[in-house]
């Protein structure tokens, strides 16, 4: 699906959202009022000027629209890999973009994220993990390291890792694993439009990603098991 | 000062760190050794475990003041956070959030994200990321210090931005990427990791204070660090509208300042030091003389 058709089916009534480069900007119209769209594109990495774009962008949501529900669109293979980058500070332009979200959700602000492409690394955890809720479309691909580069750090064999992928959702790349895991919510599937407006309605929860099996504020060790219903294999 | 206090802050242990850095005889470990909480992912790996999973939590006092505080173990697989370590210091900033301690302690010494664990590594370090910034937006201040061996990458460099202040030996380094990472993603050309000087220049302590990125240069004993973290403490920065507006503009500065730079020695110059080459020589004391007029401290 390309972004004009992934705006289109999530904003049937309308949108303007505008590309820049690999960065998404502008509102979308939903059945409740205006979202807020900031998002990413063709899995561009994020280095320090779009790191800084997107924070500039929630913080003048914060500041303009009070209460307008948030929507981040994530499809980056991570943080920009670079000498500039690192000699510019990239990880405090990533923790200050952190830190714009959840002055968002502390203002009353509902953030969601969408997954429509690629998550990985340093720019899923500044934006996209920083929602209230992770979702993901069909075909999204959520990683850390894919099998054979993790075969060849941790010098376990291939077959061995594929053999315990099957029973384990925390070594694979796979949007399902992270289902599993408790970090996406749900996969969105057509018409997205009517996905996005059930999780809109739906009241803010308290953030209970790492919480044990009953929900109880999760003492060391408590997320082990995520949900009563995905629990994490402790051993394969 | 006692012993304990002395010698150097990246050569020792996680649990030696936090002896040297609290009130003599005050800490006491949460969820320790004798508990065997460990790493179900690595034993299915048939990989070794900790019996702390490479980090060690748990509650004392500095200078008489209650903190809860965590050290990364960085000679347990690089102190990379997989999901037990990361729970284990999830858990603790949520301690915070009900006990109300006068600061969070982070003594950070990790390569990020635990491959071995790759999806629950990161899913867990998100979840320290959420609940550092949960911590202080309900007014506990929460600080970084980063002294040791593996400096703090990754996702966990992301982390200690979180924080409201950063405290930094000079041998230590902080960033996201590091030059390993870089070089094998990148090619030589874009970075050689073997430059020792480089590596140096770019993620020490003493070009992460002149930036702003931290906000303490401070010797490499663990005596040092707890006078930092001492005069660190009840200077928490808000999560509010104006504090981050005024961040956001100290960051846009910097790109603009220097933002057309290929070295770190570069920045120097351009931030106004008048010889930057001299500056990997100097002891903290003669660096932040030197640096006074450059440096760009974090709003």
């Amino acid at each position: 699906m390309s972004v004009d058709e992934l705006l289109t089916a999530l904003f049937p009534a309308g949108h303007a959202v505008r590309r820049e480069g690999g960065l998404l900007i502008g509102t979308g119209r939903a059945a409740g009022g205006e979202v807020a769209v900031l998002g990413l594109c063709d899995g561009v990495d994020v280095g320090v000027e779009l790191a800084l774009r997107l924070a500039r962008e929630v913080l003048a949501v914060v500041r303009d629209h009070p209460a307008r529900p948030i929507l981040t669109l994530v499809d980056s293979q991570g943080q920009r890999m670079s000498k500039r980058d690192e000699i510019l500070g990239l990880n405090g332009y990533l923790g200050h973009l952190a830190a714009c979200v959840e002055l968002a959700r502390r203002s009353g602000h509902r953030i969601l994220a969408l997954v429509h492409g690629q998550a990985a690394s340093g720019s899923f955890l500044a934006l996209g993990m920083m929602a209230d809720e992770i979702h993901a479309v069909d075909g999204a691909v959520l990683s850390v390291m894919n099998l054979p580069a993790m075969s060849k750090v941790t010098k376990i064999p291939l077959a061995r890792l594929e053999a315990l992928s099957r029973g384990s959702p925390v070594l694979a790349p796979g949007l399902e694993n992270y289902v599993r895991l408790g970090c996406v919510a749900s996969v969105w599937r057509a018409p997205l439009a009517a996905e996005l407006e059930r999780a809109l309605a739906r009241a803010p929860q308290p953030d209970r990603r790492d919480a044990g099996p009953q929900g109880a504020p999760g003492g060391p060790g408590a997320s082990r098991s995520r949900a009563p219903d995905a629990p994490v294999p402790s051993a394969a | 000062m006692t012993g304990a206090r002395r010698g150097s802050f990246r050569e020792a242990g996680a649990r030696r760190r936090l002896l040297g850095l609290l009130d003599p005889g005050s800490f006491s470990e949460l969820l320790g050794p004798a508990e065997r909480v460990t790493s179900p992912h690595l034993a299915a790996l048939d990989l070794p475990v900790a019996f702390d999973d490479g980090v060690v939590v748990g509650a004392g006092r500095l200078d008489g003041r209650p903190v809860l505080a965590a050290s990364q173990e960085g000679r347990f697989l690089g102190g990379a956070v997989g999901e037990v370590h990361g729970a284990k210091l999830t858990g603790l900033l949520r301690r915070a959030r009900a006990e109300r301690p006068a600061a969070v302690l982070l003594l950070l010494d990790t390569g990020g994200v635990r491959l071995q664990e790759a999806n629950a590594g990161i899913v867990a370090v998100s979840e320290v990321m959420r609940a550092v910034l949960d911590a202080r937006a309900e007014g506990i201040p929460v600080l970084a210090l980063v002294g040791g061996a593996w400096g703090c990458f990754g996702g966990m460099g992301i982390v200690a931005r979180c924080c409201d202040a950063v405290v930094m030996s000079e041998e230590a380094r902080l960033g996201i990427s590091g030059p390993d990472v870089i070089e094998s993603t990148r090619g030589v050309e874009e970075l050689d990791a073997s430059d020792r000087a480089m590596v140096w220049r770019t993620w020490g302590g003493k070009h992460r204070v002149l930036l702003g990125e931290a906000d303490r240069l401070v010797e490499d004993s663990p005596g040092a660090f707890r006078e930092a973290a001492i005069g660190l403490l009840g200077r928490g920065r808000p999560i509010s509208l104006a504090a981050l507006e005024a961040e956001q503009a100290w960051l846009a500065r910097r790109l603009e300042q220097l933002g057309g730079v290929a070295d770190a020695a570069e920045a120097w110059r351009a931030a106004g030091v008048a010889e930057p080459e001299a500056l990997p020589l100097l002891e903290p004391a003669a660096w932040g003389a030197a640096v006074a007029g450059a440096r760009r401290e974090r709003p």
